[in-house]
């Protein structure tokens, strides 16, 4: 199909150049209908990719016209095309869902606003995942996190405000060390294409320069993804976010940071710095194991729902590093499976949290009691996607911890030591959630709490239907597998 | 390492000092506005590498004219990079200092720890 030589860069093009139109969608419901419309097309862009790439293509484009090595390239292959589909996903999903919850929060006047700044996250977020050219990340990635500091900071909750500065300040750090890593490599080899750049440095005389940016460059993503210890801005940003915004954000933001982490680290440095693999595993391993253990203890004692389930988000970043340092094609493929695991359970547990917001105004622990009897489908929801976060089997957070168990076993010596820290953060995972669980079914109603009702129908249509894909796909993980297998493959190869 | 080749590299020793001066103070300073500022010395220090890094010797501007051959330019590509990344750097400067107007207006100020008492 011709076409599809296109998507790539429409990929990108149709959610940037509707932003500013929906601006001036002013009636009422219109900027919203408008947005939708453009992240379901985005997500159909998002599946027909997909499609291409389980043919086995790798579906490039050459912007403007200019060959690779010196135009800006785009390249979808199975690793990008997967995160792809959880970007679109979300995206589209969260503002499915969104009208009655933004309605809620956002007065009508600034709504073409929000809805175009949206838009700008959905088209910089996917700009990164395309983009082959390692300066063209960077400015995705700024334009991805400028947007949704507004989005953040957009709610009626004044306490996002510091939260957002806190993000900006930690944001903006990490962005500039990318940039400054960027910029050595460049220095040392004379390119930006991620492809060109892996074939050059081998040619490098001087590799010092080469080392600091590769120290440089997964600093700044750490950052930007939230690695322990690197993720405090991340709990009071999800906390006091609107709450379709967290919807959106707790998907994707953070694993397309470490998307473009993985990338570079396997794709561009591991082929050719001696040792590389080494360094990158012995320190990103113990991060990760960190992270998994203190960020899941957190959790277990956090009296808010939000801010449980944001702790919780950083435990889960853990598991995804973990599998990458394990170096191995399970270890990757589990990567790659928790990236899209982890954005179905999640989201489906911030959908139900929206879900329990637009009814109780207090969403810590002690509020919520009786909410089963005035909101069964939600809570129902909302305990399937929890099985899922734990990784309960047939549920599609079982299929990810399975394979990633597998790669522990098989990295060694230590891997039955890995294997017990991954049960234990299970066992942790279980003990936070059983008390929302506890919370929401079994602990008396608060006074004044008797009028709630079930949350309106376009919400609860969507959570449910996630909750539903968190079952299916965990009884037939085929595509996503294959796809993140094949991700593993082509990282793997890179790195020979 | 002797003294000439130290100060060959002299525009990389001001590039290493404004970067931590920059991140120092964002660190360290508990007025938002002077974090703001930090944060932008510290971008500066990243325009300055890469203006550094494209300047060749005894270069002029890349310009094709009829009769001038073999000319020495210097890269024009990092003058462009940075371009782009200093039109970042002041739009991520506006947000900010947006985001601290409306901090300002909820909170009435702008020390950090004032706000986080006052939550």
């Amino acid at each position: 199909m011709d076409l599809l030589a296109h998507l790539p860069a429409l990929q990108v093009v149709v959610p940037m150049l509707s932003a500013p139109l929906i601006v001036l969608l002013q009636p009422r419901g219109l900027a919203w209908a408008g947005a939708t419309a453009v992240a379901v097309l985005s997500f159909a862009i998002a599946v027909t990719l997909a499609l291409a790439v389980l043919d086995g293509q790798t579906v490039e484009y050459a912007m403007g016209g200019w060959p690779a090595p010196y135009g800006i390239a785009l390249s979808v292959d199975a690793f990008s095309s997967l995160v792809l589909l959880v970007i679109t996903g979300a995206a589209a999903a969260a503002l499915l869902a969104a009208k009655p919850s933004i309605d809620q929060q956002i007065e009508a006047e600034r709504q073409p606003l929000f809805y175009s700044a949206w838009l700008l996250v959905l088209s910089g977020l996917v700009g990164i995942v395309v983009s082959a050219d390692a300066f063209n990340i960077f400015v995705f990635m700024e334009i991805s996190s400028l947007a949704s500091y507004i989005l953040i900071a957009g709610g009626p909750d004044r306490r996002a405000l510091p939260a957002v500065f806190k993000y900006l300040m930690m944001g903006t750090i990490g962005a500039t060390f990318y940039l400054i890593g960027v910029g050595l490599i460049y220095m040392m080899t004379g390119t930006l294409n991620l492809a060109d750049m892996e074939a050059r440095i081998g040619d490098v005389i001087d590799i010092n320069p080469i080392l600091v940016a590769a120290g440089f460059i997964t600093i700044g993503l750490a950052l930007k993804a939230a690695v322990f210890p690197l993720h405090v801005w991340v709990p009071n940003a999800y906390t006091h976010a609107p709450h379709m915004v967290t919807v959106f954000l707790a998907a994707c933001a953070t694993k397309v940071a470490l998307y473009v982490l993985i990338r570079f680290d396997y794709m561009v440095f591991q082929t050719k710095l001696d040792d590389h693999e080494v360094q990158f595993a012995m320190f990103l391993m113990p991060l990760a194991i960190l992270g998994i253990l203190i960020a899941s203890a957190v959790a277990m004692f956090e009296g808010h729902l939000k801010r449980l389930l944001a702790s919780s988000s950083v435990a889960q970043i853990g598991y995804i590093l973990l599998g990458a340092s394990f170096l191995s094609l399970a270890g990757l493929t589990a990567s790659a499976m928790h990236i899209f695991n982890h954005a179905l359970a999640k989201g489906g547990l911030f959908l139900a949290v929206a879900c329990l917001a637009y009814q109780y105004r207090d969403l810590r622990l002690n509020q919520l009691g009786g909410a089963s009897a005035r909101m069964p489908w939600t809570c129902a929801a909302f305990v399937v996607c929890g099985l899922s976060l734990i990784g309960v089997p047939g549920t599609a957070g079982f299929i990810s911890k399975w394979v990633l168990i597998n790669a522990a076993l098989e990295s060694g010596a230590w891997g039955w030591a890995l294997v017990a820290i991954i049960l234990v953060s299970s066992l942790m995972a279980v003990v936070y959630i059983w008390r929302i669980v506890e919370a929401l079914y079994f602990q008396e109603p608060v006074e004044g709490n008797d009028q709630i009702s079930e949350a309106p129908i376009q919400i609860l249509l969507v959570t449910g239907l996630v909750a539903v894909l968190n079952i299916y796909f965990g009884l037939f993980p085929q595509v996503p597998l294959e796809l993140a297998n094949s991700a593993a493959v082509l990282l793997l190869e890179g790195s020979r | 390492m002797n003294l000439l080749e130290l100060l060959g590299y002299f525009n990389y020793w001001v590039f290493a000092i404004i970067l931590t001066v920059g991140l120092y103070a964002v660190i360290n300073k508990t007025n938002l506005i002077k974090k703001l500022i930090g944060l932008s010395i510290f971008q500066s220090a990243v325009f300055l590498m890469y203006i550094t890094m494209d300047k060749v010797e005894g270069g002029t501007a890349p310009i094709i004219q009829a009769g001038v051959e073999d000319q020495v330019f210097s890269n024009p590509l990092p003058q462009v990079l940075i371009l782009t990344a200093i039109v970042v750097g002041v739009s991520t400067l506006s947000l900010g200092l947006a985001m601290v107007v409306r901090i300002s207006e909820c909170y009435g100020t702008i020390e950090e720890n004032e706000i986080l008492d006052s939550d």
